[in-house]
């Protein structure tokens, strides 16, 4: 009996102790990345990578200006499609609908947010490049922000919940309409919510490369003109990394500490944000 | 679209105070109130889907008086509330039977939009709930402003008579650009009781406004109660008898979605005429 | 009882009469905006299903169901079967699931049942920001970091254990079916985990109470309150993790050779659908290539939309709220 009870003991310390060594091999590409990321990027970031664009084939040194700024551009791009119908049909969900229709919405956003990341570029590819018959920076804008649609709903309809029902009421109590509550009462209340759904999935779709490959299609030079094709970080950092190039491998850990850098920067003032108003929510 | 319509404006007749009428000792009855009633609830019975939380209650609710409404938890004293102003059907799966007039008109008649009710019988809640937004004078004016009132010098003015009535202008006068969640909990409820009354409404609907705060801020609250019956319908859900007897001119009692009596505070409360009323004033159930 | 002395009451209806006269306009027009706004992911699925069929409709009813079938891949004679890209796909996924979901169930049984609590959140912190590794620079970390070390190390290794065995046998270029699937397996870790690790948070604490109350140890209430109560969302978080890897795409791409041809070795190179289209859509200069290309999609799209039907089904029905968005 005693010995019985030692050996389940003892089964559940192996356990516990099977079970850690598995999070830490979950968390050990992370640290193996990141470390490759700051020796082989830390050396070939330098003032020109962020001043200057790309040298032709066989002349070393130049940078990826063009790619940064064409992120930000295709990012705003993005967010013109995928906050306003993000936002609004987060609002829905929280605010208006039966039971068991939002439940069919919600299935399908969640469904429409498994769908790979390169069936948009063709999806946009057939909508906007076909059509126009030009690459652009429209269309890789479009393709994002498709990726952010379900994303952002999905998010804005959780943190409009937390609003408690409180407010709603005294709202409506005071002969307040409908609309006129969730705009300025339920949304205002939620904000930090609603920004911090925002910044999370443009951290999410500034890294994706796969719907970029054939509607933003890249540009080695800058972009006057957003029906033209467009220079992006990651589009980049694939192009280089493919290369046979050392030196273009060498701008391509560059990009990719930039890229992280960026996105885990969103990530961590993401968390700082959402801390702060769990706290006043409480 | 039909335009929404406005309920015609109330009839506005001078009438003795109430604590003549009280002092007077006279009875008056569920059905026969002496002054003009604000409400008369007809055979009102209201569902939560398939339970009945109200049953067939009728009763008149005289106007610029405090009407309490008590009985053990549960019995469907917000519910019966919340009807008064129609915020009980934001609760979905609800419905409800009969008829409540309030100045003359069933505010459930089809042509009748919700938003004019509320804005004429307003609503002050157990949980103070100020906006976390906003600040004190924000809190007290959002009912206006977000009503698309603009006028500079008018909001200034109400601002400060709604807070006065509320009995919270000293003690926020300096501050009013605070957040208004920076106050204390009975001063929030003070704030909330401002921010209702800024929007002058005829009514004003308090459920269990004091149960969340000390003594001292409940009997802040319960004085102003009393003040604010001059000027105001108000009706008053309790679960605390000694309240109901402190401060209000009419006590209903319910007791599982029935009414049971309707009359004088003072007669509920020395002599009632239903068994169940004085088995729950003695404390022997709920 | 003190005599009020309020003021005289001004007018009644000067304050209400100064309100804006209520309108249902407005609610009527919000209302109808966000449903709009809503009902875009629905409109969202039926563009992407429409856009794809409309793309491939000349290879659909060249090929048929051929297309399916077959696995020659020959843009320059106009021959197209997709069965190399079918094959790689569900070759390089089912690696990456071996590997990554015993990984991830652990990790979530340790971070909800085991892990002391001033660990836990540090490691769901991490994981989160594995989560936010970009594909592309998991690839490019593939290439130049983990491709060279399986190709000297771990590959000489099992091919010298298993080598007897088809499926580790012949030369090691490095980039192959096993690469890619170990690739795919990184990219899904952070998504079985945290959703596994959101099933098992919903497990109510009472399960956990009775077995302890039974004397059992930590291990036990895991085993028999928690894992068994808890199976149905871990399987729909594995094939919510399934359906990631399906059509995952850059990191794949990078590692796994790009060769359109069905070997049973896994150190042989592959190809997926996924990767298939990213590296020769640009390059299709005939209709019937591009056709072809498409066609690959709406294959691609289909499996990956049964895979996340299916998941998002068992998630739902275990009455637990998943946030599948939270984590890429
Ligand atoms: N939203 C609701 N859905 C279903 N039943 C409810 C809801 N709110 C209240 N009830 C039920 O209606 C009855 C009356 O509730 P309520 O009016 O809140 O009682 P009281 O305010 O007197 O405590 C109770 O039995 C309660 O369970
Ligand atoms: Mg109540």
């Amino acid at each position: 009996m005693k010995n019985s009870h030692l050996w389940r003991k003892t089964k559940s310390a192996l356990a516990s102790a099977a079970s850690f060594v598995c999070a830490l091999l979950v968390i050990a590409p992370l640290a193996l990345v990141f470390l490759h990321l700051l020796r082989s990027g830390a050396s070939a970031v330098n003032w020109s990578f962020f001043t200057e664009l790309p040298k032709p084939v066989g002349v070393a040194g130049g940078g990826m200006v063009n790619a940064i700024a064409g992120s930000f551009e295709l990012l705003g791009l993005a967010a013109l499609v995928g906050v306003p119908v993000g936002v609004f049909g987060g609002v829905y969900l929280a605010e208006y609908g039966t039971v068991r229709g939002n439940w069919l919405l919600r299935f399908v956003a969640d469904v429409l947010n498994g769908v790979p990341s390169i069936i948009w570029g063709v999806v946009v590819y057939g909508l906007v490049v076909l059509r126009f018959k030009s690459f652009s920076a429209y269309a890789g804008g479009l393709a994002l922000g498709f990726i952010m649609i379900p994303l952002i709903m999905r998010t804005t309809e959780e943190v409009l919940l937390l609003v408690p029902a409180g407010y709603r009421e005294a709202s409506l109590a005071l002969g307040i309409s409908r609309w006129k509550t969730i705009v300025h009462i339920v949304m205002k209340t939620a904000i930090k919510g609603i920004v911090t759904a925002i910044l999370l999935a443009l951290a999410r779709v500034a890294g994706e490369t796969a719907p970029l490959l054939f509607t933003a299609f890249g540009n080695r030079f800058w972009n006057h003109d957003l029906s033209e094709p467009i220079a992006a970080l990651p589009l980049q950092i694939f192009s280089y990394a493919i290369s046979p190039y050392d030196d273009w491998h060498r701008q391509a850990w560059a990009g990719a500490l930039v890229l992280v850098v960026m996105i885990f920067f969103v990530n961590i003032l993401v968390r700082f944000l959402t801390r702060e108003r769990v706290a006043r929510v409480l | 679209m039909e335009s929404a319509a406005i309920i015609d404006p109330p009839m506005i007749t001078p009438v003795s105070s109430p604590q003549q009428q009280v002092a007077s000792g006279s009875e008056p009855t569920a059905a026969a109130p002496e002054r003009p009633p604000a409400f008369e609830v007809e055979r009102l019975s209201i569902f939560y889907g398939e339970k009945k939380a109200i049953e067939n209650v009728t009763l008149t609710i005289p106007s610029k008086m405090i009407t309490a409404i008590i009985g053990p938890s549960g019995c469907g004293k917000s519910t019966l509330l919340r009807s008064l102003n129609r915020m009980h059907e934001l609760v979905p799966q609800t419905r409800i039977e009969g008829k409540v007039v309030f100045a003359g008109e069933d505010i459930y008649a089809p042509h009748i939009d919700p938003v004019v009710v509320r804005r004429r019988i307003g609503m002050v809640f157990q949980k103070s709930n100020p906006f976390p937004t906003m600040s004190i004078a924000e809190n007290v004016l959002v009912g206006l402003k977000l009503n698309g009132v603009r006028d500079r010098a008018f909001l200034r003015e109400r601002l400060e008579q709604s807070l006065r009535m509320a009995a919270l202008w000293d003690e926020v006068k300096n501050d009013l650009h605070k957040p208004g969640i920076s106050l204390s909990g009975g001063q929030q409820q003070r704030l909330c009781i401002a921010r209702a009354i800024a929007v002058e409404p005829e009514v004003l609907l308090m459920d269990e406004p004091a149960s969340a705060l000390d003594p001292i801020a409940t009997a802040k609250i319960e004085e102003l109660i009393h003040e604010l019956s001059s000027n105001y319908t108000v009706v008053i859900v309790t679960h605390n008898m000694q309240q109901a007897g402190r401060c209000s001119d009419y006590t209903a009692f319910l007791y599982l979605g029935r009414l049971i009596e309707f009359a004088a505070t003072t007669k509920i409360f020395t002599n009632p005429s239903e068994r169940q009323t004085e088995d729950y004033i003695t404390g022997r159930f709920g | 009882m003190p005599i009020a002395v309020a003021p005289e009451r001004p007018a009644v209806r000067s304050t209400i009469d100064r309100m804006a006269p209520p309108s249902g306009l407005g609610d009527k027009v919000f209302k109808w905006f966000t449903l709009a706004m809503a009902l875009a992911v629905v409109a969202l699925v039926f563009l992407v299903g429409w856009q794809l069929a409309r793309g491939s409709s000349l290879a659909i009813h060249r090929f048929g169901f051929h297309f399916l079938a077959t696995s020659t891949w020959d843009p320059v004679a106009e021959q197209f079967g997709a069965l190399p890209f079918i094959y790689g796909t569900a070759v390089s996924s089912l690696i990456a699931l071996i590997i990554a979901v015993p990984l991830s169930i652990a990790t979530a049984v340790y971070l909800t049942e085991l892990a002391p609590l001033w660990i836990r959140q540090p490691i769901v912190s991490l994981i989160e920001m594995l989560a936010a590794i970009p594909s592309v620079i998991l690839g490019l970390w593939g290439i130049f970091v983990m491709i060279p070390w399986l190709r000297d190390h771990p590959f000489p290794f099992l091919k010298k254990i298993f080598g007897w065995t088809p499926f580790f046998s012949g030369p090691i270029y490095g980039v192959s079916m096993l690469a890619g699937g170990i690739i795919i397996a990184v990219m899904i870790l952070p998504i079985i985990t945290s959703v596994s690790r959101e099933i098992l948070r919903s497990v109510p604490n009472l399960q956990r109470e009775a077995a302890y109350a039974l004397g059992a140890t930590r291990w036990e209430v895991t085993r028999i309150a928690v894992l068994s109560y808890a199976k149905k969302g871990l399987f729909g978080a594995v094939i919510l993790g399934l359906g990631r890897a399906l059509g995952e795409t850059m990191a794949v791409t990078m590692v796994i050779g790009n060769t359109p041809q069905i070997r049973a070795s896994l150190f042989a190179p592959g190809y997926t659908l996924a990767s298939v289209i990213a590296n020769e859509f640009t390059e299709a200069t005939t209709d019937v290539y591009l056709q072809a290309l498409f066609e690959i999609g709406l294959v691609l799209f289909g499996i990956t939309i049964l895979a996340n039907l299916l998941a998002q089904l068992l998630l739902k029905t275990m009455g637990s709220t998943i946030k599948s968005g939270a984590v890429q």
